[in-house]
């Protein structure tokens, strides 16, 4: 696995309180980590805080699973 | 009932302590207030819950916390006592009931140094920082929001905002929307926590609070004393649940007290200060005793508003005996921010629970640091050491910013 899978993993284990088995990469923030749309915003703006990366509001609408921050951070820093 | 004050958490816990004459004031630890004229204030005391003291891990989860202001974990933290030591806790299966049970817990200010913390982002130019969860965190009405969430309570959900009348007026508000048949039940009281630097300074620059006292802060608080130099800041919250009699006793529900009258007023005057006459202190008492039918002699205890400022102290007490007449001689009054400083919007709530257990036990709790009155008075303001008098019913008081006065009245449970 990455790093950064790694990293997203871990914040959100943190910021959602959920066991690390659950955040598996399919997850979904909503559906299987029990979070509601302000806890993802507030994923959200974690992320670009850990990884110094800017994400647009429209960007992190499409953003609802593990594997789409993934994703996106690492196309980010590879960009 | 349930209580987070300086002096502790749990009921039976804080009231023991207050009638041992113990003080929950302190110098502040948890900030620098070297830039501060008053470095002593009164903070819910750090440990566990077997000991009476608070590990807010205990009472709500950590990924919860972020989500609310400290004023809103101590609300929740009272309220789940009261919740416990009331019986009454309707699950899903029992819709109706969790209608019938409304929340209204108010605070003065809310939650300041949320504000301070998102601020402090703006002006860094981190405006994008600022969380989600900043207005729901900092809004007054979402301690009774948090409440109502956990618990299901779907009846009316209202917030008192009185400054440090707040307590009282939710009480009374409370009871009346149970007499108006709007509720049953209501979880009803008020939390704080102010004690942070943009709090402290605040009230520091308004010029209220004791600057003496700094290195003997257990002194700070010294209701009519003639040393005494403002209020001592303090943090906490107090819930009841307040529930309609025939309600209480159909259930089998432990009856501590009746709210028997509850009265208001303005002063229309200053935006801190009282009137130079304690006129709005005196309508406001007068209010309440006509709600209750009472005459002033069938009061046996007040518990005083009593903040240990040099003009509010004696205003109160004038009015006091200004009402009561040649009753006064009987009357024992104590103000217990002497204890545990003064909680402003929780302190009414938190000053109900100790006007009730006066009740309960017979006893009136003390008026710490009253070692010289600077007026005499036929009032037995129960100066130092907590009294055993017959005590059936009280009326206890809460004033304030914004000349907003109100005064309520509990009686012994028939």
């Amino acid at each position: 696995m990455s790093d950064t899978a790694d990293k997203v993993k871990k914040i959100v284990v943190e910021h959602l309180g959920v066991e690390e088995s659950k955040v598996t990469t399919e997850a979904s923030f909503i559906d299987d980590l029990g979070a509601d749309s302000l806890d993802t915003v507030e994923l959200v703006m974690a992320f670009e805080e850990a990884f110094g990366v800017e994400i647009p509001d429209d960007a992190a609408e499409k953003i609802t699973t593990v594997k789409d921050a993934i994703d996106y951070i690492e196309k980010q820093k590879s960009a | 009932m349930g209580i987070a004050c300086p002096l502790g958490l749990g009921v039976e816990n804080v009231w023991k302590r207050m009638l041992a004459g113990e003080s929950g004031l302190a110098a502040i630890q948890n900030f620098d207030t070297s830039a501060l004229p008053a470095k002593i204030a009164g903070q819910v005391p750090l440990g566990t819950r077997a000991e009476g003291k608070l590990d807010i891990n205990e009472w709500i989860p950590v990924k919860d916390q972020k989500k609310m202001d400290r004023f809103i974990q101590l609300a929740l933290v009272a309220a789940t006592e009261a919740v416990e030591d009331s019986g009454w806790n309707p699950g899903e299966d029992r819709e109706e009931d969790r209608c019938r049970t409304g929340v209204m817990i108010g605070s003065g200010i809310g939650g300041l140094p949320t504000i301070y913390e998102a601020s402090t982002l703006i002006a860094q130019g981190r405006t994008r920082r600022i969380s989600p969860f900043f207005i729901p965190s900092a809004l007054i009405n979402l301690a009774s929001g948090h409440v109502s969430i956990k618990y299901g309570f779907k009846g009316p959900n209202h917030a008192v905002v009185t400054a440090c009348a707040t307590g009282v007026h939710a009480l009374g508000d409370a009871a009346r929307l149970i007499a108006l048949n709007d509720a049953d039940v209501m979880v009803a009281g008020g939390a704080e926590a102010a004690v942070a630097e943009i709090g402290m300074a605040g009230f520091c620059a308004s010029r209220a609070l004791s600057t003496a006292f700094n290195d003997d802060p257990t002194k700070g608080s010294r209701p009519w004393d003639r040393d005494r130099d403002g209020f001592v800041m303090g943090e906490g919250a107090g819930v009841l649940v307040l529930e309609e009699l025939e309600h209480a006793k159909a259930r089998g529900a432990k009856i501590y007290a009746e709210v028997i009258g509850y009265g208001m007023s303005g002063d229309a005057y200053h935006i801190t200060a009282p009137t130079e006459d304690g006129d709005g202190a005196f309508r406001a008492m007068r209010a309440a005793l006509k709600s209750a039918s009472l005459e002033p002699s069938q009061i046996q205890y007040v518990n005083a508003h009593g903040t240990s400022t040099p003009m509010g102290d004696d205003l109160e007490l004038q009015a006091v005996e200004r009402l009561w007449g040649d009753a006064a001689k009987h009357l024992a009054m104590s103000s217990t921010k002497s204890a545990i400083g003064h909680l402003l919007g929780a302190a009414g709530a938190v000053e109900g629970i100790f006007s009730i257990l006066a009740i309960r036990d017979g006893v009136a709790p003390p008026t710490l640091n009253l070692e010289n009155p600077s007026r005499e008075s036929p009032i037995d303001r129960v100066a130092k050491q907590a009294q055993e008098r017959p005590i059936e019913t009280v009326l206890s008081n809460s004033f304030g910013f914004g000349g907003t006065n109100a005064s309520i009245i509990f009686r012994k449970a028939a």
